[in-house]
């Protein structure tokens, strides 16, 4: 923000791209959707409530999909749940970012060898933002939303709302979901 | 499902309406089929299986102390207690001696444990009637109470801290200072819970006479816990099957008394919680001044092979008896596990007393019947 403000000779004003400004206002209003699955949603719970404060980031959560921003794959996946989680991701509204927190989600974790646990959220969604940990601490979920934040600062976002955003990875495990 | 009139003939019909598996107060990841005439309930079906995770077949491949970690995940509110009931039901399959001072570490650990697991029930059940000042009240305690037990074991959800045969690390005298401090802090803050929320006049009349449990009732779906105890039914397996270190402890159990409508509704269930709160911070206190020194766990071997034959134990975790059946075949894998649950129970009986509920009201039932995922699915 510093960047952009000028100096003149009747005050400052502000000069920069549309982008740059568009991102501004996204990436402080981060909104993350109420939504855990397993063992992660209670250091989630925390990661909003009054030691880490997520709210001084402005990420809020939101407990539909329509307002929320960020979906954070909390907890293991099975995959009675992953068609669910996939219908929920489909609600969101563009643009929108995933967070695979804790290991269940990134990869199975705990439960790889289990016959009902889906190994790895990103079989199925587009996940931007892996956060390891079982659970990962608060401290760990915010540095995961500030990446995200990071992410979004750097992209071309007008551009790309206008071309054909479409999934980059499409769901590989499609005949189970 | 999509939302469906079902025609029930005779001109009747009544809206099918879904709630869950995502909604901000099923607590995890339930799911009802409410069968609804306008506002009113027919009844609410519940389906599970949304975090089956297969617990119960992972531990025929895994040997007994790696199984240990698995217990954690049981119930994720309630870590220590899982951890304490499959411990003890090997060491009595195999006959291992549990030393003193780690059985008070268990309870120590175990009645923290209780606390932090109640601050989110009880903070979960204000949040779902309409007031989250409480609930941010009571997270604050729950990271000091966090704090504690990372300190005690590094970790902060996932305790991993009971073991087969005792506890994994020792207590030095400044961790049972520091409880001692956050005990004289938290009994204010109970307190001060009663001022702030739990006779407010609102959450009153959201409760009181709503969803009333008979004693029969309880009794017959098998409710356990503080769900039992709400309907009147005095039992607590701290005192009337007494494991560890409890027989020698001094304290009450407090049971539903129909303070504000009739016994065994939403306000009784919720009110038992917060008196247990005391209870736990009674027993920590006589933990604390009775310790003794020694050693922290028993002469266990690295390998752990019970003899052949099977065991039932059973410990009083924060949603009542956590039981676990485990079968050895003699050899370092069981043969069998079987987790035995509260919330199960409560699952099952939500059915049973939805009829003639208002929709908002089944919110108050799930939240006060303290119903979490993991434990009805494992």
């Amino acid at each position: 923000m510093d960047a952009m403000v000028e100096q003149g000779p009747e005050g400052s004003f502000v000069l920069g791209k549309v982008d740059d400004l568009l991102n501004l206002a996204r990436k402080n209003s981060l909104w993350y959707m109420l939504f855990g699955t397993a063992c992660c949603a209670i250091e989630l719970m925390q990661t909003g409530g009054p030691r880490s404060d997520a709210d001084r980031f402005g990420m809020v959560f939101r407990a539909t999909p329509r307002q929320s921003d960020t979906l954070i794959l909390a907890g293991t996946i099975t995959y009675k749940m992953a068609s669910r989680i996939r219908l929920l991701y489909e609600q969101m509204a563009e643009p929108k970012y995933v967070i695979a927190m804790g290991s269940c989600a990134n990869t199975g974790g705990l439960f790889q060898e289990s016959y009902a646990v889906v190994n790895g959220g990103d079989l199925f969604l587009p996940v931007d933002v892996y956060i390891p940990g079982c659970p990962p601490r608060s401290e760990s979920l915010i540095e995961g939303l500030m990446l995200i934040q990071q992410k979004i600062e750097k992209e071309p976002w007008l551009k790309k709302a206008w071309t054909n955003t479409k999934n980059p990875k499409d769901p590989q495990i499609e005949g189970l979901l | 499902m999509t939302t469906v009139i079902r025609e029930l003939g005779d001109e009747q019909r009544e809206l099918v309406l879904n709630m869950g598996p995502h909604h901000p107060s099923t607590h995890g990841v339930l799911r009802f089929v409410l069968h609804t005439d306008g506002e009113v309930m027919r009844k609410a079906v519940p389906e599970i299986g949304y975090l089956h995770r297969g617990l119960e077949k992972i531990a025929e491949s895994t040997t007994y102390p790696g199984y240990v970690p698995y217990t954690d995940r049981v119930n994720y509110l309630e870590a220590m207690f899982a951890n304490e009931a499959f411990s003890k039901a090997i060491e009595s399959l195999s006959d291992i001696e549990v030393p003193e001072r780690a059985q008070y570490l268990r309870a120590i650990a175990g009645e923290l444990n209780r606390i932090a697991s109640h601050n989110i029930t009880i903070g979960c059940i204000t949040m779902d009637l309409g007031a989250i000042t409480p609930f941010v009240h009571l997270l604050r305690e729950r990271e000091t109470i966090n704090d504690l037990i990372e300190a005690l074991c590094g970790q902060r959800v996932t305790h991993h801290y009971v073991r087969i045969g005792g506890v994994a690390y020792d207590a030095d005298d400044n961790w049972l200072k520091q409880v001692e401090k956050f005990l004289n802090h938290f009994e204010a803050i109970i307190e001060e819970l009663d001022n702030l929320i739990v006779y407010n006049e609102i959450l009153v009349k959201r409760m009181a006479d709503v969803a009333v449990i008979t004693a029969d009732d309880a009794v017959g779906f098998g409710l356990v816990g503080p769900n039992l105890r709400a309907s009147g039914v005095d039992w607590d397996l701290r005192r009337d099957m007494p494991y560890g270190i409890y027989p020698k402890l001094d304290f009450d159990v407090p049971i539903g008394a129909g303070e504000k409508g009739t016994v065994g509704d939403c306000f009784d269930r919720f009110v038992v919680r917060v008196r247990e709160l005391k209870q736990s911070c009674r027993i920590i206190r006589q933990c604390i001044n009775n310790i003794p020194d020694g050693d922290i766990i028993g002469n266990v071997s690295r390998k752990i092979k019970p003899p052949k034959g099977e065991v039932y134990s059973c410990v009083e975790g924060a949603r009542g008896e956590l039981g676990v059946y485990v079968v050895s075949d003699g050899t370092e894998k069981p043969y069998r596990v079987k987790w035995r649950s509260g919330s199960f129970s409560a699952m099952s009986i939500i059915e049973h007393i939805s009829e003639g509920l208002m929709i908002a009201d089944l919110v108050a039932v799930i939240a006060t019947l303290d119903v979490i995922a993991p434990e009805t699915d494992r």
